[in-house]
């Protein structure tokens, strides 16, 4: 029962997500390097923040054609949990797990800084442990996490459930206060904040917990 | 024509120069864009009313004929260049030899 933690050249907070899921967590983690492609044994996999391939082109364009993509792509697609943080998002959506995409931020600024939260879980697998309406903080770190979609796409989304967290400050500017979306079946997540961040108490908080726990259900 | 000359002929690849402009959709907001045209301002140059910040990306390929080479950078342009969701993209598109 161990969860996959893909490294790319430029990510930044692998070690963080290792340290929430094994330091706090008592987890079993695997690192996976981009050119991997061996994703046996592996229950979760997740795609930490940072700036993959140096962000070039658009964040997260160079990443998916990583190798180690393709196998998770796969795993995805037959139901195995998938967590995309901060780049880890902007990837999915790059691959085409998710729709939409991360763009700059409406300020311009990067913003490091505790937002407020709302949860709709929906039928997303990662946040089965917290209840529909729920309020929590989780730190965000970005200079793009403006989520863009075109209002026909957007509708659909907000009818299948598919946008579960939602800014309630709306930092950057995203479409619907769009924080976080989920696939039509619930197994990929795909967030700006970053809930690795929110595991250990010595961090400021700790409501990042409950979504890496749900890891391995 | 020598026998050289024929051999050249059937090795010669014709090159071409290829230059993707990417713009935003006009529907996506440039905060990039809009801070660029505040400053204009500042700087005295008044009067523009738009601007947009996109990129433009320049190549050069070998391909057998136009029509390859068109087909090659339609593939990269709409795959890896510019993202469809947010953004629009034009291609010009010259043989160099």
């Amino acid at each position: 029962m161990t969860i996959g933690i893909v490294i790319f050249p430029g990510s930044n907070c692998d070690r963080d997500v290792h340290w929430a899921l094994q330091g706090c967590l008592g987890r079993s983690t695997r690192f996976l390097w981009h050119e991997e492609r061996d994703l046996k044994g592996l229950e979760a996999v997740v795609l930490p923040g940072g700036f993959s391939y140096g962000d070039y082109l658009r964040c997260g364009a160079i990443a998916r054609f990583a190798p180690v993509l393709e196998e998770v792509k796969t795993f995805a697609d037959r139901g195995g949990p998938v967590l995309g943080i901060c780049n880890g998002f902007q990837i999915l959506t790059e691959m085409g797990l998710l729709p939409g995409v991360l763009t700059r931020n409406a300020g311009l600024h990067f913003l490091c800084e505790s937002t407020p939260l709302e949860v709709q879980p929906g039928r997303c697998q990662w946040l089965a442990n917290y209840h529909d309406g729920e309020q929590i903080n989780l730190p965000i770190a970005h200079g793009e996490g403006r989520y863009q979609l075109d209002s026909e796409d957007m509708k659909r989304l907000e009818d299948n459930g598919q946008v579960v967290l939602r800014y309630r400050n709306n930092p950057n500017g995203s479409v619907a206060n769009v924080a976080g979306i989920t696939n039509i079946s619930g197994n990929v997540l795909g967030l700006m904040p970053h809930p690795e961040r929110a595991c250990d108490d010595v961090s400021g908080g700790i409501d990042g917990r409950r979504l890496l726990a749900a890891a391995l259900g | 024509m020598a026998w050289q000359d024929l051999t050249k002929a059937r090795t010669t690849v014709p090159l071409y120069n290829a230059r993707v402009q990417i713009s935003l959709r006009p529907s996506v907001l440039d905060p990039a864009g809009e801070a660029t045209r505040a400053a204009a301002t500042r700087l005295g140059v008044t009067g523009i009313k738009r601007l947009r910040i996109g990129k433009a990306i320049e190549l050069e390929l070998e391909a057998a004929d136009r029509a390859t080479a068109e087909a090659q950078v339609t593939l990269l342009s709409d795959r890896l260049l510019a993202n469809p969701v947010i953004e629009d993209w034009s291609l010009e598109l010259a043989e160099l030899n």
